[in-house]
């Protein structure tokens, strides 16, 4: 494995990690406020459990987020040097709010965990949604940090030197919005999608029914709401980058050739030697719609675009369709889960309703990770879209590949900890929590 | 607002290698601690420091970003020639970060809390001990940026007696810090008095180690001598040190625990200061007697203004926030 490439692989490897933990630790304190809500206005034990059961998860994710996290911030520099050593003082302002919000996360957590029967209640309610707040805020900072890439602004690029340097411009660069929009929507709809389904699974086995069901409607509540909003919030992102990433939008849809008016490619096998796309079920004018808002719009193809600035077409085609379809699978369910609501009141007796949750345990992540792909690989060659490129910012450093190996390994090993973790969770709910157990 | 922003990045280099070096320490400890007394060992560091760890690692946070906002080449510099110690001491922090949640939250207490145990004593006292070890690179002046083989670019810079020596004296400080720590968390006389053997023999270690580092300082030709015995503010501040080590053991003998803490933090901050104070403004010092200095490497104004403000505000927001956290797990001990 050459080191660009191994460096590129450590870099996708670390932040598809971090993602999913970063997600669960930013999402689940919210679920956690509302079940600590209840019980401190119903004083029914079983949601003071499921607040419990909850925060044990929270703090085993937020502690595998947290050294992942730092973990990146050495990264950005062992990897990037180059990068770093031009975009830290434009793109770092983000990043010091980010460590702000984080230490006040970690500090709100402290209170949370270790807060029971010692605060004032509404206090120690308090700094859970403190908790939450300020982790959805790391969440959005560091999006910032990313769109900034996409869409640099706050400096002036004359001749190879950044010049008038504006961070907070930086920070609001025209990106910042949308993707931060898209990714909370996200982080919200699969991380709640997961949990709802872990419950959704203990309910089909019949266990400890109340404890399930609560837990369950909390998270699926957050994520059918948030899977309906989030096409909307897709159909803004796409706009803007069809206006601002043309060579990305055109490898979403692998759109080789411009066209007048360019339809919607679903599916499809994509040939990036002949520059073809083949078995895909067109819908014409569509893709005109999506990008520009009227079906006759020209969208720009490849074509346009000089070679050597294509992005790799194929991944960021199959990771489009991939977070697309998910989306809309995921948008499915949650309409037919309002509808059963409607109709039932109760959704504990339609059995097949909470399969489908079961089998949309990790649709949500699949979706994220695919994304996240879509705008990371989009944007290649460049790594500052349009000023520079990634091979320019890599470490002289030789033999990376070992690295990416060991990185693996650590980060794959981790994964299975946390999983076994969680699953002896789950397992000893029913001794844990035996005095909520009254329904059975 | 320069200032401002390197007061920010000393309080939090210093800060974490206060706050987070007692946390290592405590590993440290754990992993010098005779098997029949580790639960109990473990039991009081967790009660001292769970509520507290997350918040100390942020320290680092906060420095890394205060580097590659304002900094960036300090920050390059050494990632691209420090790559191996730093990639060492980073797998270091996950697994001892998350060894540590983990042998808390499994639910079933079995077997793997073996593991767990391992992986925190060990990764423990790597993670110090490269910290250690990068702290003395930096200073060592064997960095070399424009080296063309890999054993002199990326290698030597770190692997020279010097910044062994530094990082082994950096673990002993780290373990004597959490040892006078976990004394005031004691319940005990008799675990009082195994904590007390256990700073004893950090103390020792360290007085062994520090003179290593003088020694190596010699051979590798570190000005060492010059920054802490030819320099005013350096020679104070080691006197200081020294003499608060005297009033520690004293007090320490006497059965006082009280100041004990401080006595020992401002040590620690004493020998930082005697270390940095006679080359500041000069954070790393390259083969061939190049330095690269904070004032000359600093981002431009706007840049600076704007991580000055953010880290003013963010105090604001933390310290009050994080003393009453201390104050609150302090508290329920009486």
């Amino acid at each position: 494995m050459d080191d660009f490439l191994a460096a590129r692989s450590q870099m996708a490897l670390s932040l598809g990690f971090h993602i999913i933990y970063a997600c669960i630790g930013m999402v689940m304190p919210f679920f956690m406020a509302v079940s600590h809500y209840k019980w401190l206005t119903t004083n029914n034990e079983v949601y003071k459990h499921i607040t419990k059961a909850w925060s044990k998860g929270v703090a085993i994710f937020f502690a595998t987020g947290a050294v992942s996290g730092t973990m990146l911030s050495f990264e950005l520099g062992l990897l990037w040097p180059k990068f770093m050593e031009h975009a830290g003082p434009i793109f770092g302002m983000p990043f010091s709010l980010e460590g702000t919000a984080f230490f006040i996360e970690a500090i709100a957590l402290g209170f949370f965990l270790y807060g029971w029967d010692k605060l004032n209640k509404w206090f120690h309610w308090f700094t859970g949604v403190v908790v939450g707040v300020s982790g959805l805020a790391s969440g959005i900072l560091v999006v910032a940090a990313n769109a900034w890439m996409n869409s640099p602004a706050g400096f002036d690029y004359i001749n190879g030197e950044y010049t008038n340097i504006d961070p907070i411009k930086a920070m609001f660069n025209d990106a910042w919005f949308t993707q931060a929009l898209h990714m909370c929507l996200a982080a919200f709809t699969a991380t709640g999608f997961a949990v709802a389904g872990v419950h959704a699974l203990m309910l089909l086995k019949k266990q400890h029914n109340d404890f399930h069901y609560k837990s369950f409607k909390i998270a699926a509540t957050f994520a059918t709401i948030c899977a309906l909003l989030q096409p909307i919030s897709g159909d803004i992102s796409a706009k803007d980058v069809a206006q601002r990433q043309p060579a990305k939008l055109a490898a979403m849809e692998s759109l080789y050739k411009t066209e007048k008016p360019a339809p919607l490619l679903i599916g499809g096998i994509v040939n990036e030697e002949n520059k073809t796309v083949k078995n895909y079920i067109e819908i014409p004018g569509a893709l005109s719609f999506l990008a520009h808002g009227d079906f006759n719009a020209e969208v720009k193809g490849l074509d346009q675009i000089p070679e050597d600035e294509h992005p790799p077409v194929a991944i960021t085609h199959y990771a489009f369709q991939i977070m697309v379809g998910l989306g809309t699978v995921m948008m499915m369910i949650s309409l037919i889960y309002f509808f059963i609501l409607w109709r039932r009141k109760t959704i504990l007796n339609t059995k097949w309703l909470l399969k489908l949750f079961v089998f949309a345990i990790p649709l949500g992540y699949i979706a994220l990770e695919a994304g996240w792909v879509v705008t990371e690989v989009g944007r290649q060659p460049w790594i500052i879209n349009g000023i520079m490129r990634t091979i320019d910012a890599v470490t002289p450093m030789p033999g990376i590949a070992w690295s990416f190996y060991l990185f693996s390994a650590i980060y794959f090993s981790l994964s299975l900890i946390v999983i076994f973790l969680l699953y002896r969770q789950i397992k000893m709910v029913p001794v844990l929590y035996k005095s909520s157990n009254i329904d059975q | 607002m320069e200032q401002v922003v390197i007061a920010f990045l000393c309080l939090a280099i210093l800060l974490y290698f206060l706050l987070g070096g007692a946390d290592f320490g405590a590993g440290i400890i754990e992993l010098f601690t005779s098997t029949k007394n580790r639960s109990r060992t473990r039991k009081t560091m967790y009660h001292a420091i769970g509520p507290v760890w997350e918040a100390n690692h942020m320290w680092l946070i906060i420095a890394i970003v205060i580097l590659f906002v304002a900094f960036p080449r300090i920050y390059t510099t050494m990632s691209v020639h420090l790559h191996i110690p730093l990639a060492i001491m980073l797998i270091g922090i996950i697994a001892r970060g998350t060894a540590f949640v983990f042998r808390h939250y499994d639910a079933v207490k079995d077997d793997m809390q073996w593991l767990y145990n391992r992986i925190f004593r060990y990764s423990s006292f790597l993670t110090a001990l490269f910290l250690g070890i990068l702290a003395g690179s930096v200073l060592s002046g064997k960095i070399d940026p424009v080296a063309t083989n890999f054993a002199d670019a990326y290698i030597f810079g770190w692997l020279n007696w010097f910044s062994i020596s530094v990082g082994l004296f950096t673990t002993a400080l780290c373990g004597f810090l959490a040892a006078i720590y976990l004394i005031g968390e004691c319940k005990t006389e008799e675990d009082k008095k195994r904590f007390i053997k256990k700073a004893e023999y950090m103390n020792v270690a360290a007085v062994v180690f520090g003179a290593m580092v003088f020694f190596s300082a010699a051979m590798e030709d570190v000005p060492l001598m010059n920054w802490v015995v030819y320099n005013t503010v350096g020679l104070t501040a080691v006197v200081l040190a020294s003499f608060s080590l005297v009033l520690l053991w004293y007090l320490l003998l006497k059965g006082s625990t009280k100041i004990l803490r401080v006595l020992a933090g401002f040590q620690v901050t004493m020998i930082l200061v005697a270390i940095s104070y006679a080359h500041f403004p000069n954070f790393i010092r390259l083969k061939g007697g190049n330095v690269i200095s904070l004032y000359e490497t600093v981002a431009p104004e706007k840049t600076v203004q704007s991580l000055g403000w953010a880290l003013v505000l963010g105090s604001f927001l933390i310290l009050p926030f994080l003393g009453y956290l201390f104050y609150k797990f302090q508290q329920k001990e009486e």
